[in-house]
Protein backbone atom coordinates (compact mmCIF):
# COMPACT_ATOMS: atom_id res chain seq x y z
CA UNK A 1 0.00 0.00 0.00
CA UNK A 2 2.79 2.24 0.91
CA UNK A 3 4.22 1.94 -2.49
CA UNK A 4 1.19 4.65 -3.39
CA UNK A 5 3.06 7.25 -2.17
CA UNK A 6 6.05 6.80 -4.56
CA UNK A 7 6.68 10.06 -5.99
CA UNK A 8 3.41 11.68 -5.00
CA UNK A 9 5.27 14.42 -3.21
CA UNK A 10 8.23 16.66 -3.95
CA UNK A 11 10.51 18.95 -2.50
CA UNK A 12 10.63 22.31 -3.95
CA UNK A 13 12.14 24.39 -1.73
CA UNK A 14 15.26 24.08 0.31
CA UNK A 15 16.64 26.94 3.28
CA UNK A 16 20.20 26.26 4.55
CA UNK A 17 21.38 29.42 7.13
CA UNK A 18 24.96 27.93 6.53
CA UNK A 19 25.76 30.00 10.04
CA UNK A 20 27.62 27.41 12.24
CA UNK A 21 29.28 29.57 14.67
CA UNK A 22 26.70 32.66 14.81
CA UNK A 23 26.42 34.49 18.35
CA UNK A 24 23.12 36.16 19.02
CA UNK A 25 21.61 33.91 17.73
CA UNK A 26 18.88 32.05 18.89
CA UNK A 27 17.59 28.03 17.61
CA UNK A 28 14.60 30.14 16.76
CA UNK A 29 16.49 32.94 14.71
CA UNK A 30 18.06 30.11 13.01
CA UNK A 31 15.12 28.30 12.09
CA UNK A 32 13.10 31.25 10.78
CA UNK A 33 15.68 32.21 8.55
CA UNK A 34 16.08 29.22 6.99
CA UNK A 35 12.36 28.88 6.58
CA UNK A 36 12.38 32.52 4.74
CA UNK A 37 14.97 30.73 2.57
CA UNK A 38 13.48 28.01 1.50
CA UNK A 39 10.06 29.45 0.63
CA UNK A 40 12.22 32.02 -1.23
CA UNK A 41 13.46 29.08 -3.15
CA UNK A 42 10.31 27.90 -4.34
CA UNK A 43 8.33 31.40 -4.44
CA UNK A 44 5.85 30.05 -2.09
CA UNK A 45 4.84 32.55 1.08
CA UNK A 46 4.62 31.92 4.26
CA UNK A 47 0.96 32.13 4.74
CA UNK A 48 0.47 29.64 2.05
CA UNK A 49 1.94 26.94 4.94
CA UNK A 50 -0.58 24.96 5.90
CA UNK A 51 1.69 21.67 7.55
CA UNK A 52 4.21 22.65 10.21
CA UNK A 53 6.60 19.92 11.01
CA UNK A 54 9.68 20.66 13.56
CA UNK A 55 11.02 19.28 16.30
CA UNK A 56 14.10 20.99 18.67
CA UNK A 57 15.93 19.55 21.93
CA UNK A 58 15.18 23.08 22.92
CA UNK A 59 11.67 23.60 23.15
CA UNK A 60 9.28 21.29 24.23
CA UNK A 61 6.67 22.76 22.24
CA UNK A 62 8.62 23.36 18.90
CA UNK A 63 5.38 23.63 16.94
CA UNK A 64 3.41 26.11 18.33
CA UNK A 65 6.43 28.58 19.06
CA UNK A 66 7.65 28.01 15.60
CA UNK A 67 3.81 28.69 14.41
CA UNK A 68 4.05 31.52 16.82
CA UNK A 69 7.12 33.21 15.21
CA UNK A 70 6.36 32.24 11.53
CA UNK A 71 3.02 33.90 11.98
CA UNK A 72 1.29 30.69 10.18
CA UNK A 73 -1.78 28.73 11.23
CA UNK A 74 -1.24 25.22 10.43
CA UNK A 75 -4.25 22.83 9.89
CA UNK A 76 -1.70 19.66 9.44
CA UNK A 77 1.35 19.84 12.08
CA UNK A 78 3.57 16.97 13.56
CA UNK A 79 6.35 17.70 16.21
CA UNK A 80 7.30 13.65 16.72
CA UNK A 81 10.98 14.10 18.91
CA UNK A 82 13.30 10.80 17.86
CA UNK A 83 16.47 12.75 17.80
CA UNK A 84 18.11 13.57 14.72
CA UNK A 85 16.20 11.29 12.75
CA UNK A 86 12.75 13.38 13.35
CA UNK A 87 13.07 15.24 10.11
CA UNK A 88 12.64 12.46 8.04
CA UNK A 89 10.01 10.86 10.16
CA UNK A 90 8.39 14.17 9.91
CA UNK A 91 8.74 13.49 5.88
CA UNK A 92 6.89 10.57 5.81
CA UNK A 93 4.53 11.93 7.96
CA UNK A 94 4.09 15.30 5.43
CA UNK A 95 4.34 12.99 1.81
CA UNK A 96 1.29 10.93 3.66
CA UNK A 97 -0.28 14.11 4.95
CA UNK A 98 -0.69 15.83 1.18
CA UNK A 99 -1.51 12.69 -0.43
CA UNK A 100 -4.71 12.60 2.31
CA UNK A 101 -5.51 15.92 1.77
CA UNK A 102 -5.14 17.09 5.05
CA UNK A 103 -2.62 19.86 3.99
CA UNK A 104 -1.06 21.46 0.88
CA UNK A 105 2.26 22.81 1.58
CA UNK A 106 4.26 21.37 4.20
CA UNK A 107 7.67 23.10 5.85
CA UNK A 108 10.02 21.09 7.44
CA UNK A 109 12.06 23.00 9.91
CA UNK A 110 14.86 22.84 12.32
CA UNK A 111 17.51 25.33 14.03
CA UNK A 112 20.07 25.38 17.08
CA UNK A 113 22.44 27.58 18.60
CA UNK A 114 24.70 24.38 19.88
CA UNK A 115 28.03 25.73 19.19
CA UNK A 116 27.30 29.38 21.22
CA UNK A 117 24.62 27.96 23.29
CA UNK A 118 27.76 25.98 24.89
CA UNK A 119 27.44 24.74 28.25
CA UNK A 120 24.53 26.69 28.48
CA UNK A 121 21.98 24.47 26.06
CA UNK A 122 19.51 23.11 28.07
CA UNK A 123 19.24 19.56 28.09
CA UNK A 124 15.97 17.55 27.18
CA UNK A 125 13.98 16.35 29.91
CA UNK A 126 14.47 12.28 29.57
CA UNK A 127 16.17 11.06 32.41
CA UNK A 128 17.87 7.64 32.35
CA UNK A 129 17.75 5.82 35.60
CA UNK A 130 19.58 3.11 34.88
CA UNK A 131 22.37 4.16 33.42
CA UNK A 132 22.76 7.78 35.63
CA UNK A 133 24.68 5.73 38.25
CA UNK A 134 27.45 4.89 35.79
CA UNK A 135 28.39 8.29 34.10
CA UNK A 136 28.16 7.28 30.59
CA UNK A 137 28.90 10.58 28.41
CA UNK A 138 25.93 10.72 26.69
CA UNK A 139 25.55 9.95 23.75
CA UNK A 140 29.52 9.34 23.11
CA UNK A 141 29.68 6.14 25.48
CA UNK A 142 27.04 4.46 23.72
CA UNK A 143 28.20 5.09 20.10
CA UNK A 144 31.51 3.37 21.81
CA UNK A 145 29.72 0.53 23.55
CA UNK A 146 28.38 0.01 20.06
CA UNK A 147 31.81 1.24 18.21
CA UNK A 148 32.97 -1.67 20.64
CA UNK A 149 31.09 -4.69 19.74
CA UNK A 150 31.26 -3.62 15.77
CA UNK A 151 35.38 -4.32 16.55
CA UNK A 152 34.79 -7.28 18.43
CA UNK A 153 32.40 -8.96 16.49
CA UNK A 154 33.45 -8.35 12.80
CA UNK A 155 37.22 -7.23 13.55
CA UNK A 156 36.52 -3.60 12.46
CA UNK A 157 39.28 -1.19 13.42
CA UNK A 158 40.05 2.06 14.36
CA UNK A 159 41.88 2.61 11.53
CA UNK A 160 39.43 2.23 9.60
CA UNK A 161 36.87 4.50 11.25
CA UNK A 162 39.37 6.66 10.97
CA UNK A 163 39.30 6.87 7.46
CA UNK A 164 35.96 7.60 7.68
CA UNK A 165 36.40 10.77 9.44
CA UNK A 166 39.65 11.41 6.67
CA UNK A 167 37.12 10.74 3.67
CA UNK A 168 34.54 13.06 5.42
CA UNK A 169 37.15 15.73 5.14
CA UNK A 170 38.18 14.84 1.73
CA UNK A 171 34.75 15.61 0.87
CA UNK A 172 34.83 19.38 2.80
CA UNK A 173 37.87 20.39 1.50
CA UNK A 174 35.42 20.62 -1.99
CA UNK A 175 32.01 22.46 -0.20
CA UNK A 176 33.01 26.28 0.09
CA UNK A 177 30.24 26.49 2.88
CA UNK A 178 31.85 23.30 4.83
CA UNK A 179 32.90 24.49 8.68
CA UNK A 180 36.17 22.49 9.31
CA UNK A 181 38.36 22.29 5.44
CA UNK A 182 41.76 21.51 7.16
CA UNK A 183 43.84 18.54 5.80
CA UNK A 184 43.09 15.63 8.15
CA UNK A 185 45.44 11.90 7.97
CA UNK A 186 44.60 9.08 9.60
CA UNK A 187 46.95 9.49 11.66
CA UNK A 188 45.94 12.51 12.93
CA UNK A 189 42.19 10.91 13.99
CA UNK A 190 44.64 7.90 15.68
CA UNK A 191 46.39 10.77 17.40
CA UNK A 192 43.54 12.53 18.52
CA UNK A 193 42.36 13.03 22.47
CA UNK A 194 40.54 9.64 23.63
CA UNK A 195 37.05 10.35 25.13
CA UNK A 196 35.19 6.94 25.43
CA UNK A 197 36.86 4.27 23.86
CA UNK A 198 37.45 3.75 21.28
CA UNK A 199 35.85 6.81 20.00
CA UNK A 200 38.46 9.91 20.33
CA UNK A 201 37.60 13.43 19.58
CA UNK A 202 38.05 13.64 15.92
CA UNK A 203 35.80 9.84 15.81
CA UNK A 204 32.95 12.69 16.56
CA UNK A 205 30.91 15.25 14.60
CA UNK A 206 31.27 19.16 14.86
CA UNK A 207 29.25 20.78 17.23
CA UNK A 208 28.21 23.82 15.29
CA UNK A 209 24.96 26.43 15.39
CA UNK A 210 22.51 26.15 11.75
CA UNK A 211 19.57 25.91 10.62
CA UNK A 212 17.48 24.11 8.09
CA UNK A 213 13.88 23.82 6.09
CA UNK A 214 12.46 22.22 3.18
CA UNK A 215 8.98 22.99 1.71
CA UNK A 216 7.31 19.73 0.13
CA UNK A 217 4.30 19.89 -2.21
CA UNK A 218 2.36 17.33 -3.60
CA UNK A 219 4.37 16.39 -7.48
CA UNK A 220 1.23 18.19 -9.40
CA UNK A 221 1.88 21.09 -7.52
CA UNK A 222 5.60 20.76 -7.74
CA UNK A 223 5.40 21.50 -11.72
CA UNK A 224 5.19 24.68 -12.15
CA UNK A 225 7.79 25.62 -9.56
CA UNK A 226 11.26 27.49 -9.84
CA UNK A 227 13.51 24.47 -9.29
CA UNK A 228 13.22 21.36 -10.81
CA UNK A 229 11.50 19.33 -8.20
CA UNK A 230 13.21 16.63 -6.20
CA UNK A 231 10.42 13.70 -5.66
CA UNK A 232 10.34 11.64 -2.66
CA UNK A 233 10.44 7.69 -4.05
CA UNK A 234 10.54 6.08 -0.56
CA UNK A 235 10.47 6.80 2.80
CA UNK A 236 10.88 4.34 5.81
CA UNK A 237 11.41 5.05 9.66
CA UNK A 238 11.94 2.46 12.36
CA UNK A 239 12.65 2.65 15.90
CA UNK A 240 14.29 -0.20 18.54
CA UNK A 241 15.09 1.06 21.44
CA UNK A 242 15.87 4.44 23.80
CA UNK A 243 18.70 3.51 26.36
CA UNK A 244 21.70 1.83 24.60
CA UNK A 245 21.64 -1.65 26.97
CA UNK A 246 18.27 -2.23 25.31
CA UNK A 247 19.25 -2.45 21.61
CA UNK A 248 18.66 -5.53 20.41
CA UNK A 249 21.99 -5.90 19.03
CA UNK A 250 24.66 -3.34 19.30
CA UNK A 251 26.86 -4.18 15.94
CA UNK A 252 23.52 -3.83 13.75
CA UNK A 253 21.22 -1.20 13.60
CA UNK A 254 17.57 -0.91 12.38
CA UNK A 255 18.75 0.90 9.66
CA UNK A 256 18.02 -2.45 7.92
CA UNK A 257 13.98 -2.13 8.14
CA UNK A 258 13.96 1.65 7.51
CA UNK A 259 16.10 0.69 4.83
CA UNK A 260 14.36 -2.13 3.39
CA UNK A 261 10.89 0.00 4.01
CA UNK A 262 12.50 2.99 1.80
CA UNK A 263 13.65 0.36 -0.96
CA UNK A 264 10.42 -1.14 -1.17
CA UNK A 265 8.22 2.37 -1.71
CA UNK A 266 10.92 3.28 -4.31
CA UNK A 267 11.16 0.14 -6.21
CA UNK A 268 14.84 0.76 -5.92
CA UNK A 269 17.70 -1.65 -4.67
CA UNK A 270 21.55 -0.17 -2.78
CA UNK A 271 23.20 -0.83 -6.20
CA UNK A 272 20.60 2.04 -8.06
CA UNK A 273 21.69 4.54 -5.53
CA UNK A 274 23.96 7.49 -7.31
CA UNK A 275 24.43 9.42 -3.94
CA UNK A 276 24.22 8.14 -0.06
CA UNK A 277 24.09 10.81 2.58
CA UNK A 278 24.22 8.96 6.06
CA UNK A 279 24.25 10.53 9.90
CA UNK A 280 27.73 10.53 10.98
CA UNK A 281 27.23 11.30 14.19
CA UNK A 282 30.58 9.29 15.28
CA UNK A 283 32.34 7.52 12.73
CA UNK A 284 31.17 4.33 13.71
CA UNK A 285 27.88 5.19 12.11
CA UNK A 286 28.91 5.45 8.26
CA UNK A 287 30.33 2.07 8.57
CA UNK A 288 26.65 0.68 10.71
CA UNK A 289 24.95 2.24 7.84
CA UNK A 290 27.19 0.97 4.69
CA UNK A 291 25.89 -2.25 6.04
CA UNK A 292 22.55 -1.75 7.07
CA UNK A 293 21.51 0.16 3.69
CA UNK A 294 23.03 -2.74 1.98
CA UNK A 295 25.81 -1.10 0.47
CA UNK A 296 28.08 -3.58 1.25
CA UNK A 297 28.14 -7.17 3.30
CA UNK A 298 27.33 -6.85 7.02
CA UNK A 299 30.92 -6.72 8.79
CA UNK A 300 32.75 -5.37 6.22
CA UNK A 301 32.01 -1.48 6.55
CA UNK A 302 35.27 -1.18 7.70
CA UNK A 303 37.18 -2.44 4.31
CA UNK A 304 34.69 -1.04 2.37
CA UNK A 305 35.85 2.22 4.00
CA UNK A 306 39.35 1.77 3.84
CA UNK A 307 39.26 0.94 0.30
CA UNK A 308 38.54 4.52 -0.68
CA UNK A 309 35.03 3.24 -1.58
CA UNK A 310 33.17 6.38 -0.09
CA UNK A 311 36.54 8.92 -0.55
CA UNK A 312 35.86 11.50 -3.75
CA UNK A 313 36.60 9.76 -6.76
CA UNK A 314 35.90 6.48 -5.10
CA UNK A 315 32.56 3.96 -5.85
CA UNK A 316 30.40 4.92 -4.15
CA UNK A 317 29.67 9.48 -3.16
CA UNK A 318 28.85 9.41 0.38
CA UNK A 319 28.52 12.64 2.18
CA UNK A 320 29.66 14.94 -0.20
CA UNK A 321 29.21 17.95 2.08
CA UNK A 322 31.53 16.65 4.54
CA UNK A 323 29.02 15.38 6.83
CA UNK A 324 28.22 16.07 10.29
CA UNK A 325 31.77 15.25 10.94
CA UNK A 326 33.25 18.28 9.06
CA UNK A 327 30.59 20.42 7.11
CA UNK A 328 28.39 21.13 10.12
CA UNK A 329 26.22 19.62 13.44
CA UNK A 330 23.84 21.52 15.24
CA UNK A 331 22.93 19.42 17.44
CA UNK A 332 20.59 17.54 15.27
CA UNK A 333 21.96 16.80 11.74
CA UNK A 334 19.25 15.18 9.70
CA UNK A 335 16.92 17.49 7.91
CA UNK A 336 21.13 18.44 6.52
CA UNK A 337 20.67 15.12 4.70
CA UNK A 338 17.73 16.05 2.83
CA UNK A 339 19.58 19.40 2.04
CA UNK A 340 22.86 17.74 0.09
CA UNK A 341 20.78 15.20 -1.42
CA UNK A 342 18.69 17.96 -3.14
CA UNK A 343 21.87 19.92 -3.99
CA UNK A 344 23.01 17.02 -5.41
CA UNK A 345 20.20 15.84 -7.69
CA UNK A 346 19.47 19.40 -8.50
CA UNK A 347 23.08 19.69 -9.84
CA UNK A 348 24.26 22.48 -8.00
CA UNK A 349 27.10 21.55 -5.95
CA UNK A 350 29.68 22.65 -7.03
CA UNK A 351 33.41 20.61 -7.13
CA UNK A 352 31.68 18.20 -5.69
CA UNK A 353 28.63 17.47 -7.89
CA UNK A 354 28.39 13.97 -8.50
CA UNK A 355 27.96 14.33 -12.47
CA UNK A 356 23.91 13.06 -13.61
CA UNK A 357 23.24 12.02 -10.40
CA UNK A 358 18.90 11.28 -10.62
CA UNK A 359 18.95 9.01 -7.45
CA UNK A 360 20.07 9.63 -3.94
CA UNK A 361 19.69 8.10 -0.28
CA UNK A 362 19.50 10.47 3.24
CA UNK A 363 19.76 8.44 6.16
CA UNK A 364 19.14 9.83 9.91
CA UNK A 365 19.50 8.90 13.19
CA UNK A 366 18.47 9.35 16.43
CA UNK A 367 19.03 8.52 19.91
CA UNK A 368 21.81 6.49 20.47
CA UNK A 369 21.37 4.31 17.09
CA UNK A 370 17.66 4.20 19.02
CA UNK A 371 15.32 5.86 15.47
CA UNK A 372 16.29 5.60 12.20
CA UNK A 373 14.93 6.87 8.71
CA UNK A 374 15.44 6.58 4.97
CA UNK A 375 14.23 8.70 2.34
CA UNK A 376 15.30 7.95 -1.42
CA UNK A 377 14.73 10.79 -3.57
CA UNK A 378 14.88 11.30 -7.19
CA UNK A 379 15.11 13.99 -10.46
CA UNK A 380 11.78 13.95 -13.01
CA UNK A 381 13.79 10.74 -14.88
CA UNK A 382 13.20 8.44 -11.92
CA UNK A 383 9.57 8.61 -11.89
CA UNK B 1 -12.91 2.42 40.89
CA UNK B 2 -12.57 -1.04 39.34
CA UNK B 3 -8.96 -1.41 38.64
CA UNK B 4 -7.46 -4.16 36.91
CA UNK B 5 -5.94 -6.12 40.08
CA UNK B 6 -2.97 -7.52 37.74
CA UNK B 7 -1.30 -4.35 37.77
CA UNK B 8 -2.29 -3.29 41.69
CA UNK B 9 0.67 -2.58 43.60
CA UNK B 10 3.67 -0.71 43.14
CA UNK B 11 5.06 -0.09 39.71
CA UNK B 12 7.94 -2.19 37.75
CA UNK B 13 10.56 0.59 38.82
CA UNK B 14 9.99 0.85 42.19
CA UNK B 15 9.50 -2.91 42.28
CA UNK B 16 12.95 -3.68 40.96
CA UNK B 17 14.48 -0.64 43.43
CA UNK B 18 12.89 -1.88 46.70
CA UNK B 19 13.82 -5.68 46.12
CA UNK B 20 17.34 -4.27 45.76
CA UNK B 21 17.46 -2.48 48.40
CA UNK B 22 16.34 -5.32 50.59
CA UNK B 23 19.59 -6.89 49.07
CA UNK B 24 17.77 -8.69 46.51
CA UNK B 25 18.36 -8.59 42.84
CA UNK B 26 15.43 -9.58 40.92
CA UNK B 27 14.76 -9.58 37.03
CA UNK B 28 11.34 -9.83 35.59
CA UNK B 29 10.98 -13.07 33.37
CA UNK B 30 8.17 -13.43 30.88
CA UNK B 31 5.44 -16.55 31.17
CA UNK B 32 4.64 -16.46 28.08
CA UNK B 33 7.69 -16.99 25.89
CA UNK B 34 10.58 -16.92 29.22
CA UNK B 35 12.25 -13.39 27.73
CA UNK B 36 13.75 -12.19 30.58
CA UNK B 37 14.32 -8.04 30.56
CA UNK B 38 16.24 -5.22 31.86
CA UNK B 39 15.30 -2.27 32.55
CA UNK B 40 11.68 -3.28 34.41
CA UNK B 41 8.62 -2.55 32.84
CA UNK B 42 5.10 -3.31 32.38
CA UNK B 43 4.71 -5.74 29.47
CA UNK B 44 7.76 -8.29 27.82
CA UNK B 45 9.67 -6.77 25.42
CA UNK B 46 9.57 -9.99 23.14
CA UNK B 47 6.21 -11.08 22.69
CA UNK B 48 3.74 -8.06 24.51
CA UNK B 49 2.49 -10.22 27.14
CA UNK B 50 1.92 -8.56 30.71
CA UNK B 51 2.56 -11.89 32.47
CA UNK B 52 5.82 -11.13 34.05
CA UNK B 53 6.98 -12.62 37.15
CA UNK B 54 10.00 -11.70 39.35
CA UNK B 55 12.73 -14.26 39.79
CA UNK B 56 15.83 -13.18 41.87
CA UNK B 57 18.80 -13.67 39.26
CA UNK B 58 22.08 -15.77 40.04
CA UNK B 59 23.77 -12.47 38.77
CA UNK B 60 26.07 -14.20 36.50
CA UNK B 61 26.51 -11.93 33.17
CA UNK B 62 29.27 -12.03 30.96
CA UNK B 63 31.02 -8.56 29.33
CA UNK B 64 28.76 -8.10 26.05
CA UNK B 65 30.27 -4.48 25.45
CA UNK B 66 32.51 -1.97 27.44
CA UNK B 67 33.96 1.40 27.19
CA UNK B 68 36.69 2.96 28.93
CA UNK B 69 35.01 7.34 29.77
CA UNK B 70 38.53 9.13 29.70
CA UNK B 71 37.79 12.06 33.13
CA UNK B 72 40.20 14.65 34.75
CA UNK B 73 38.85 13.33 37.43
CA UNK B 74 40.37 10.02 36.55
CA UNK B 75 39.40 7.39 33.71
CA UNK B 76 36.73 4.71 34.43
CA UNK B 77 34.67 2.06 32.97
CA UNK B 78 31.29 2.02 31.95
CA UNK B 79 30.34 -1.99 30.60
CA UNK B 80 27.03 -3.65 29.41
CA UNK B 81 26.44 -7.26 31.02
CA UNK B 82 24.60 -9.94 29.50
CA UNK B 83 22.72 -11.69 31.89
CA UNK B 84 20.85 -14.47 32.13
CA UNK B 85 17.71 -15.03 29.23
CA UNK B 86 19.56 -12.12 27.44
CA UNK B 87 18.77 -9.18 29.57
CA UNK B 88 21.13 -6.83 29.77
CA UNK B 89 22.44 -3.83 31.47
CA UNK B 90 24.68 -0.82 31.92
CA UNK B 91 26.79 -1.17 34.89
CA UNK B 92 30.71 -1.10 35.36
CA UNK B 93 33.01 -3.51 36.25
CA UNK B 94 34.84 -3.21 39.75
CA UNK B 95 38.35 -2.62 39.20
CA UNK B 96 38.80 -3.30 35.49
CA UNK B 97 39.42 -0.33 33.08
CA UNK B 98 39.22 -2.28 30.34
CA UNK B 99 37.45 -5.53 30.74
CA UNK B 100 37.75 -8.11 27.39
CA UNK B 101 34.37 -8.72 25.93
CA UNK B 102 32.99 -12.24 26.69
CA UNK B 103 34.41 -11.83 31.01
CA UNK B 104 32.84 -13.63 32.86
CA UNK B 105 31.55 -10.75 36.07
CA UNK B 106 29.49 -11.72 38.54
CA UNK B 107 26.49 -8.58 40.14
CA UNK B 108 27.14 -6.97 43.23
CA UNK B 109 24.37 -4.57 45.15
CA UNK B 110 25.66 -1.05 45.57
CA UNK B 111 23.91 1.09 47.92
CA UNK B 112 24.77 4.95 48.57
CA UNK B 113 22.81 7.09 50.72
CA UNK B 114 19.24 7.01 49.35
CA UNK B 115 20.80 5.47 45.78
CA UNK B 116 21.16 1.70 45.02
CA UNK B 117 22.40 0.12 41.83
CA UNK B 118 24.35 -3.37 40.96
CA UNK B 119 27.56 -3.70 39.87
CA UNK B 120 29.91 -6.26 39.11
CA UNK B 121 33.23 -7.85 39.54
CA UNK B 122 35.17 -10.25 37.42
CA UNK B 123 34.85 -14.07 38.48
CA UNK B 124 37.45 -16.85 37.69
CA UNK B 125 39.24 -17.06 34.48
CA UNK B 126 38.59 -15.36 31.36
CA UNK B 127 36.93 -18.31 28.74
Amino acid sequence: MSAGLRGRGAIVGIGNTQRWNAPGRSPFDQLQEAAVLALEDCGLSMSQVDGLYCAMSTSGLPVLNVAERLGIRPKQADGTMVGGASFLFHLQSAMAAIEAGLCEVALICYGSNQLTAGGKLASMPDPQPYETPFKPRYPISSYALAAARHMHRYGTTREQMADVAVAARQWAQRNPDAYVRDPLRREDVLASRMVSDPLSKADCCLVTDGGAAVVLVSAERARDMPQPPIYVLGTGVAVSHRQISAMPDLATTCAVESGQRAYAMAGVSPRDIQHVMLYDAFTINTILFLEDLGFCAKGEGGAFVSSGAISPGGALAVNTNGGGLSCNHPGMYGLFTLLESVVQLRGQAGERQIPGANLSLAHANGGVLSSQATAILGTAVTL
Amino acid sequence: MATDKRFDGAGPDERYLAALREGRFMLQHCEECASVRFPPALVCRVCGSPRLIWRESPGQGVVYSTTTVRDRSGDYNVSLVELEGGARMMSSVDGVLAPPIGLPVRARIVSEADEVHVVFEARGEKP
